[in-house]
């Protein structure tokens, strides 16, 4: 019975959705998403590949008490509150799970303490892009021999700093309004001032010095994201030490500038300071750069975004203090060894970017009030975004999603976790995937990836007994790629030979993070590869890169080793 | 950069025999074009005795790879190697690959060690036939780390390689002997930016031998260049963007002493070399070796003043002027356009290129007009206004500034009247140009008048160049100057 219901829901609500996308455009979709949690694991359950055999899992997994929130008509709210939902942080992720809660008939209140957007669309993901877009064609209009082999003559590629700052900046207030628009044109409230939780079902809201509003919601989503990570003993000045933040004003193009952290965040301004004429340093604390990918792919990544470029690097190394420029003196990095703590040289240049990583903003939140201590400043939640109080029970009616709880610190993650919750309180169970959700850093060129890493696959395959495949394509195969001269690249994915499960998708190349969705939808609905080798794919595309990848995988089918997919 | 020419994608050969056995100090074939990666040279030289030591080449794994790092080697020292079985993990600039060995035997020594790079051609480890051979091997392996690795990469497709003054540098095998630099200042420490660091070490220059420019006393990848004496720096653009070529042609003066250093003055400080600048002086002294004489002559510059002021609204430049009028002149004198290269023999040259000495913040480098004979004077200076923008981005390509067959110098600029060049290796002759200055002649008829006139002095090998043709070639440049109507045709 509530399996019919769920299935006739989710296809009613896909339709009004794809309405509202008219509205707003925004680089954050999460209409894929919602599907992805009606499998409860990617991995180890093909049996439950078939749309009905998913529900099984579902029935009677929760009471049908809530439900009535969704019964109640649009925009009033249930009996006793103020709002069906307050939503505290208007970031991506609580932007996805007030459209989602609108589409549900929920009267939904978003609280903004900064500014609509959060750090994806003003201070991340948008105008990262906007100044990437930039060194892109700076690379292109550079590159005098791919210029040669295509024929093409460019006399000399130049910039202007402030118009390229200009770009980022138009970037982010343009997206920052549609997303605004998007929320009022639905009868989203919109409520400034820092929030705090004073109690399960109740919240404070208010901006410094005026007087304080206190609401009352049913179901409250916590979604204030997080700040950058600076660690101690580094002085940031905003100048010439200085977060991503202060990165994408674009204020200087340093002569030499070094970058804490190899990661995504490292690895992008990397691309753009290199492309703008910078010189590079890398300092990682991890022996290896780019430490999150599969290695593989950052070894082929090394070899064309680092090695090549005026980049060098220290791995293995602490920056145990930086210190800004001043007195006329360049920017002094002290660094230690990350193991022995020795003392290293200390390194000199004009100017350094902390990109270590982001640390979750949950002070003043009145965790207390809920009694709900941050690990390392993360709120804890279970698989349903539920938060845990300090003796492990859970909050009832109280929520976190997104950079908050540390689960997968990206944008499009927070938001299908704001859906994932939205579709739990409005009555229907729903986990998300999180081995589903695609990941992208947009070097050039770029990288993507889903799922898990090949060591992490060999892993979960020694301890569940499975057996693990890798296939690989290159672009150099492919004709579209080799149109554009852009033939270095690597598609590579990791799955079950037995089954043919998609384990894990990673693609170095021209245009890899628009080429990735079509690895993680498969992922997040269950398709194998021995079905989906059959879809077509138009010739000649970069997409042909996949369609090889699936063709080159090898399944062998019912003869597997393992007899029983483990349900996990 | 990274996304580079796929003109010879291999992607299905993942691996690639390479290796050779060790007779001359490779002699790399002109690279390119040859999709065969490996070269067996047998060693048929000495076929008595002798152990069977082979060399394991740095293969060119593609056609744009100059050079190659290890990645790893497969085989440690002392194992024992069958024909086909991978040696070695080669990363080129598009992808790793495993390099087997075409040959039985023991890997006896490693020469370039993981991690390390180096170019393509050059040895990179030792096979051995028998145990025995194994030391002998290990011995020769340690004396050629000790000479460095001596291969220049090949000069891509250069017509005519002949060196220029201080320019064809690229991998002059000056690696600091002067190690103990008498550098005053204590304990100096090195502050090199990342890509400084990456070219010192594809140019083999010890880093610690440059002195930084840059801010805060920093090694800049400028001051590397100019260490290694292959692009000009760009800082100085104004300079090279000058209309006129810019000043400068022989060697700037060097104490050229040879002999035992006379005792310093008291209070004296001592800069060594950089790379470039010891490059520089190997030349000149190289040039001791071949017999000069010069010729000078006056040449009345009126008619090509006046046929300048005309075109320079059009972009044309003295520089292309002059180098016209040279090439046009070669043109009809070739001996003067050849070069000797054994002393045996003239090596006539069927191009005209002519190289133009431009002197950049105490470098000195040769953007070369080629086929100046050919093109038209429109095109020309056209050609070296974008040599010049190339050097000011150094950017030049090694046969942008190493195929010249004659060196046109001018320092007329400076009010310098007449002066002497010094012959650059590999070539037949330069041309020093002075100030055009007006002088009081008297015609025939005894009438006097002013007219402008410069002096060319041309420095020529007089191996291959006698006086008559000099002077026969001097007539000719004379007269395409003082009638320069033909230079616009």
């Amino acid at each position: 019975m509530q399996a019919s219901i769920s299935l006739s829901a989710a296809s009613h609500s896909s339709i009004v959705r794809s309405d509202r996308t008219v509205e707003f455009i925004s680089n954050i979709k999460p209409v894929n998403l919602r599907f992805c949690g009606l499998r409860r694991e990617a991995l180890g359950s093909y049996a439950l590949k078939r749309p009905g055999s998913r529900l099984v899992s579902l029935l009677g997994r929760r009471s049908l008490t809530e439900v009535s929130a969704s019964l109640s008509s649009n925009g009033v709210s249930s009996k006793g509150f103020d709002y069906d939902l307050v939503i505290i942080g208007a970031g991506v992720g609580g932007h996805g799970a007030a459209l989602h809660a609108v589409e549900k008939g929920m009267k939904t209140a978003i609280i903004e303490g900064d500014v609509v957007g959060g750090t994806c669309v003003n201070r991340g993901c948008v105008p990262s892009k906007a100044l990437l877009a930039v060194s892109g064609r700076m690379r292109e209009f550079q590159n005098e021999q791919h210029l040669k082999a295509l024929g093409l003559q460019v006399s000399s590629a130049g910039y202007d700093r402030q118009g390229v700052a200009n770009h980022a900046n138009d970037l982010a207030s343009k997206i920052r309004n549609n997303l605004t628009n998007s929320m009022k044109a639905i009868g989203v409230d919109i409520l400034t001032g820092v929030g705090t939780v004073l109690g399960p079902q109740k919240v404070k809201y208010g901006k410094v010095g005026f007087s304080d509003n206190v609401i009352t919601a049913k179901n409250i989503i916590i979604a204030t994201g997080s700040v950058p990570f600076v660690p101690k003993g580094i002085e940031v000045d905003g100048k010439t030490v200085i977060t991503s933040d202060h990165a994408l004003k674009l204020e200087s193009v340093p002569d030499w500038i070094a970058i804490v952290g190899s990661g995504y965040i490292g690895l992008e301004f990397s691309d753009v300071y290199t492309a703008l004429g910078s010189e590079v340093t890398f300092i990682e604390a991890l022996d290896q750069l780019m430490p999150g990918f599969d290695p593989e792919i950052g070894k082929l990544a090394q070899r064309v975004l680092i090695n090549p470029r005026k980049i060098d690097y220290h791995t293995g190394v602490f920056a145990s203090k930086i210190t800004p420029a001043k007195d006329g003196k360049p920017v002094t990095i002290e660094l230690i060894d990350a193991k022995t703590k020795e003392p290293k040289p200390t390194l000199e240049v004009d100017a350094a970017l902390i990109a270590t990583g982001r640390a979750p903003f949950t002070k003043g939140l009145g965790l207390e009030n809920i009694n709900v201590e941050t690990q390392r400043g993360f709120i804890p939640v279970d698989e349903r975004m539920r938060v845990i109080d300090k003796n492990g029970n859970l909050v009832p009616h109280v929520y976190c999603i997104g950079d908050a709880n540390g689960k997968m610190m990206l944008a499009h993650a927070a938001s299908a976790q704001g859906i994932s919750v939205i579709e739990q309180v409005s009555g229907k169970d729903h986990v998300l995937n999180h081995l589903s959700i695609p990941a992208a850093c947009f070097t050039h060129p770029e990288i993507s990836m889903v799922g898990l890493t090949e060591p992490q696959a060999r892993e979960k395959g020694e301890q569940e007994g499975f057996e693990v495949s890798v296939a690989k394509t290159s672009f150099k195969a492919n004709t579209k790629a080799l149109a554009e001269n852009e033939g270095e690249g690597l598609a590579k994915m990791i799955y079950r030979p037995d089954t043919g499960e998609i384990l894990g998708v990673h693609i170095f190349g021209l245009h890899a993070a628009d080429l990735i969705h079509e690895a993680s939808n498969a992922i997040a609905l269950g398709t194998c590869i021995q079905d989906i080798k059959f879809a077509v794919h138009a010739h000649p595309t970069l997409s042909e890169v996949l369609d090889e990848l699936f063709k080159s995988a090898k399944v062998c089918g019912v003869t597997s080793p393992v007899k029983e997919p483990v349900a996990v | 950069m990274a996304s580079s020419l796929l003109s010879k994608p291999t992607p299905n050969s993942k691996t690639i025999s390479f290796s050779s056995s060790l007779a001359t100090p490779l002699p790399w074939p002109t690279k390119g074009s040859a999709s065969i990666k490996f070269h067996i040279r047998p060693r048929r030289r000495n076929p008595s005795v002798q152990a069977k030591i082979r060399e394991i080449f740095m293969p060119a794994l593609s056609s744009t790879m100059t050079e190659g790092k290890i990645v790893s080697w497969i085989k440690s020292e002392g194992d024992v190697l069958s024909k086909g079985e991978s040696v070695v993990v080669v990363e080129s600039d598009k992808a790793d690959m495993d390099v087997e060995t075409f040959y039985d035997g023991i890997l006896a020594a490693i020469v370039v060690g993981e991690g390390e790079t180096a170019p393509v051609g050059a040895p990179i480890g030792l096979l051995a036939e028998t145990e025995e051979e194994i030391a002998e091997a290990k011995a020769k392996a340690a004396s050629s780390s000790n000479t460095a690795p001596s291969t220049p990469p090949p000069a891509p497709s250069s017509p005519s390689p002949a060196p220029v003054p201080a320019a064809a540098t690229v991998s002059s095998p000056t690696p600091a002997k002067v190690a103990s630099l008498p550098v005053s200042d204590g304990p100096r420490k090195i502050v090199a930016t990342p890509f400084a660091k990456k070219l010192a070490k594809q140019h083999k220059i010890d880093i610690e031998s440059i002195f930084g420019t840059g801010s805060f006393g920093r090694i800049t990848p400028v001051d590397v260049e100019a260490a290694a004496g292959i692009t000009p720096k760009s800082s100085t653009s104004n300079v090279v963007s000058a209309n006129v070529a810019s000043p400068a042609a022989s060697a700037p003066p060097k104490a050229a002493s040879a002999a035992t250093p006379p005792p310093s003055i008291p209070g004296s400080t001592v800069v060594p070399f950089t790379t470039m600048q010891a490059a520089v002086s190997k030349n000149m002294l190289e040039s001791l070796s071949v017999p000069t004489f010069r010729v000078g002559y006056p040449v009345s510059t009126d008619a090509l003043d006046s046929l300048y002021e005309k075109v320079k609204p059009k972009g044309v430049t003295m520089t292309a002027l002059l180098a016209k009028a040279a090439a046009m002149a070669l043109a009809q004198h070739p001996v003067v356009n050849a070069s000797c290269k054994d002393g045996k023999s003239f090596t006539f040259n069927s191009n005209i290129n002519i190289a133009v000495a431009v002197a950049i913040n105490g470098g000195l480098i040769t953007p070369v007009l080629q086929d100046a004979d050919k093109l038209d004077l429109y095109l020309l200076s056209e050609k070296w206004k974008e040599l010049v923008d190339k050097a000011r981005a150094k950017q030049l390509q090694p046969h942008e500034y190493n195929s010249g067959t004659f060196t046109l110098s001018n320092l007329g600029m400076f009010g310098v009247d007449r002066f002497d060049a010094i012959l650059p290796p590999g070539q037949g002759a330069i041309m020093a140009v002075g100030a055009s200055k007006p002088t009081v002649v008297a015609d025939g008829d005894g009438f006097f008048s002013v007219k402008s006139k410069m002096l060319v002095n041309v420095t020529a090998d007089h191996r291959i160049v006698y006086g008559a043709d000099l002077a026969a070639f001097l007539k000719t440049f004379a007269n395409i100057v003082e009638n320069p109507e033909s230079l616009t045709l």
